[in-house]
């Protein structure tokens, strides 16, 4: 016999009910905004709206799989525009408004969602879907005894200038210990987007990472210092390395190094591992920028992509060990999704362990700090096995 | 001499001064805090429930002490610690083939005696590789020893004299948990184990540091369930038990099939759950007295009881 249950009613969405409504005034709407969190997330379906006198009312993002533009659709009789997009759990979605007048667009974060997300490029909205959670480590915790951040100058022949060096000592630091290194590339957006100091000063805290160094390092022409340039990679590995493991108790050998980024700064840290096989054992891979073509050269990543395309060719066609164990994440929203996936078979043919991870996220800071704790607590596993209070 | 040996819980909620009013203990009481290493002078509550009677071994302190003053043989020691960590992963990699085997041939299923005898098997290559490695460990140590013998260190010599004169009249030891790595090389660097004739309460760290092989377990941690590892030989003041300091938390003692592995893969060694409020009464022999928690060799919570 076979037992059927019947599938659970799907509850109207509150933009539905408020349409149905026989009377949509003004002061309908202000009661509606007032009951309701914007976006309205109604398990997983999410209900984007604006209100204001306009021609066209549009939902502009960077999610790979959906319209670029959703318009929003006016409810007849009011100044109140919706659309709904259905959103998996865990999802966060990262968004910004265009709003049409007098033939004039202008584009915006939205006015009734509090919620922003940051970057260099300034901000936009986001949306976190049913499930999603800013995950407590990235917030300061009143036990996590902070670490110490020490500005640095680093000269560079190698790249021709002085480089700003930000570097992070835990908070029990020992000049008689030793400690294993991470040099992460755009350091100081890893330290004002993604929170990268809370999040070390909560992992060590927590021990579920390892007391460690970090050098936080920036580029100067990011686009060109972070393509593959042998320079870049020189700097790493016989300036900066040699300078901080003579002036900080570093482990000083390749299992004590790491090197991490993000984007383009993924590619800088593949970049240098492949030059210097013998620099670090492991990496740190965030939405990596590994643009690369099986035929043709029509990459569509513009001409600023050309060093990087030629690099990850060459490098997919032979593949090489750049170290032991790589750590690569990237969020199933960005455009990246395919490269990163391809790459990780391309690592594991040169005979590296990686760990992949995916996230329902976008090509953003907060989808790269919300991974820093599987990569750190897997690249550099913290004492927690030997903590039994 | 054989002196008891007591086994608590995490003291979250201190249960100690009953503990202690219940050993009717005269005079001062040693404490070990080491395992809470900078925090280790941080004992104003530990002291209040000796009644104020405790006087701190300070190990962690003299060993920054020995950091600090005997540079020659931090470095050795350091250099010990790179070599017990590469030594430590060789195993861990072994490790990982092993125990994977045994779960594999566990799901395996039918036909039930093949299948059962396979198990069995597989465990047992993973117990000789315990046993390897234990040898391994204690290999790496006696050859740091014999080339750096401690007291020949004057800085050293001198804290295990303190360290022993503090231990002569001692009523009894009181271990805290802590790392587990931190206690057991402190204990061992300033003689703990030699200068030791008095009862000995313990618990979490503590009471792993005093075993004669230590298991470290979690399988509740970031990356999931770790494989649980031999980390080598503490003090052998308590044989035969292995201590699970917070077993439900870090335990999952739901899967009946994992913990029937842990269980078989260290008998006869007993392994005795320390939860919050548990005593147990035992010796250097590891005797558990009838109601100790233990985790059966089927992968069940048990309760000992009488023979």
């Amino acid at each position: 016999m076979t037992t059927m249950t019947r599938p659970a009613a799907r509850r109207k969405l509150a933009i539905d009910r408020f349409r149905e409504r026989r009377s949509l005034d003004r002061a309908a709407v202000d009661r509606f905004l007032a009951r309701h969190e914007v976006p309205v997330v109604e398990g997983s379906r999410c209900t984007f709206v604006h209100r204001g006198e306009a021609e066209q009312v549009q939902l502009i993002h960077r999610t790979v799989g959906l319209p670029e533009h959703l318009p929003l659709a006016r409810i007849s009789g009011t100044d109140l525009w919706y659309v709904v997009v259905e959103l998996p759990e865990g999802s966060r979605f990262e968004y910004q408004l265009e709003v049409a007048i007098d033939g004039r667009r202008d584009r915006f974060n939205d006015p009734l969602n509090h919620r922003l997300a940051h970057s260099p490029m300034g901000s936009t909205s986001v949306c976190f879907a049913r499930g999603y959670q800013i995950p407590e480590w990235t917030q300061p915790h009143p036990e996590a005894r902070p670490g110490e951040l020490l500005e640095l100058m680093v000269p560079s022949r190698a790249l021709r200038r002085d480089t700003q060096v930000s570097v992070y000592l835990p908070a029990r630091f020992r000049r008689t210990a030793r400690y294993p290194l991470l040099v992460v590339h755009d350091g100081e957006d890893f330290l004002n987007y993604a929170s990268m100091r809370t999040v070390l000063d909560n992992l060590v805290h927590r021990l579920e990472v390892a007391e460690v160094i970090v050098a936080f390092i920036n580029p100067g022409d990011r686009l060109v210092e972070y393509a593959n340039s042998l320079a870049h990679a020189r700097y790493l590995a016989t300036e900066l390395v040699p300078s901080l493991e003579a002036d900080f108790p570093l482990l000083g050998n390749r299992a004590g190094r790491c090197l991490m980024g993000s984007s383009f700064g993924a590619v800088a840290a593949l970049s240098a591992g492949y030059r210097y096989p013998q620099l670090c054992s492991s990496m740190i891979l965030q939405s990596g920028s590994f643009v690369f073509t099986d035929i043709g050269n029509d990459h569509g990543g513009g001409p600023v992509f050309e060093p990087v395309v030629r690099f990850v060719n060459r490098y997919r066609a032979a593949p090489r060990k750049v170290a032991d164990r790589i750590f690569s994440s990237c969020g199933v929203y960005e455009p990246l999704i395919i490269p990163n996936r391809s790459m990780v078979h391309t690592f594991e043919t040169a005979g590296m362990s990686v760990r992949y991870v995916e996230a329902r996220d976008g090509h953003s800071w907060e989808n790269w700090r919300d991974r820093l704790q599987e990569g750190l607590s897997w690249i550099y596993p913290g004492p927690q096995k030997y903590f039994y209070e | 001499m054989r002196h008891p040996v007591i086994l608590l819980g995490p003291q979250r909620t201190p249960a100690l001064d009953a503990v202690v009013h219940s050993m009717d203990l005269d005079g001062q009481i040693a404490t070990i805090t080491a395992g809470w290493q900078e925090r280790e002078p941080d004992d104003e509550e530990l002291d209040d429930q000796l009644d104020g009677r405790g006087v701190n071994l300070s190990l962690y302190e003299r060993w920054l002490d020995v950091q600090e003053r005997d540079q020659e043989f931090a470095a050795a020691e350091r250099r010990l610690r790179a070599l017990l960590d590469d030594v430590q992963q060789l195993y861990l990699l072994r490790l990982d083939h092993g125990l994977r085997a045994v779960y594999d041939v566990q799901q395996h299923g039918d036909p039930a005696p093949l299948h059962a005898n396979a198990v069995t098997e597989a465990i047992e290559a993973v117990r000789v590789l315990d046993e390897q490695h234990l040898e391994r460990i204690s290999d790496v140590h006696n050859q740091f020893y014999q080339r750096w013998p401690p007291h020949e260190r004057p800085v050293i010599a001198h804290h295990r004299a303190e360290v022993a004169r503090l231990l002569e009249d001692t009523a009894a030891l009181v271990i805290t948990g802590g790392h587990v790595g931190v206690l057991v090389t402190t204990m061992h660097l300033f003689n703990v184990s030699a200068a030791l004739d008095a009862p000995v309460i313990a618990w979490s760290a503590g009471a792993m540091a005093l075993t004669d092989r230590i298991v470290l377990f979690h399988d509740r941690a970031v990356q999931g369930p770790g494989n649980p590892e031999l980390y080598g030989r503490g003090l052998s003041l308590l044989r035969g038990v292995v201590p699970l300091p917070h077993a439900s938390g870090r335990l999952l003692l739901e899967d009946g099939a994992r913990m029937s592995v842990f269980a078989r893969r260290f008998a006869p060694a007993r392994c005795v759950l320390l939860e919050a409020g548990t005593r147990v009464d035992t010796d250097s022999e590891g005797s558990c007295p009838v109601g100790t928690r233990v985790l059966a060799t089927d992968g069940r919570v048990s309760v000992l009881e009488a023979a």
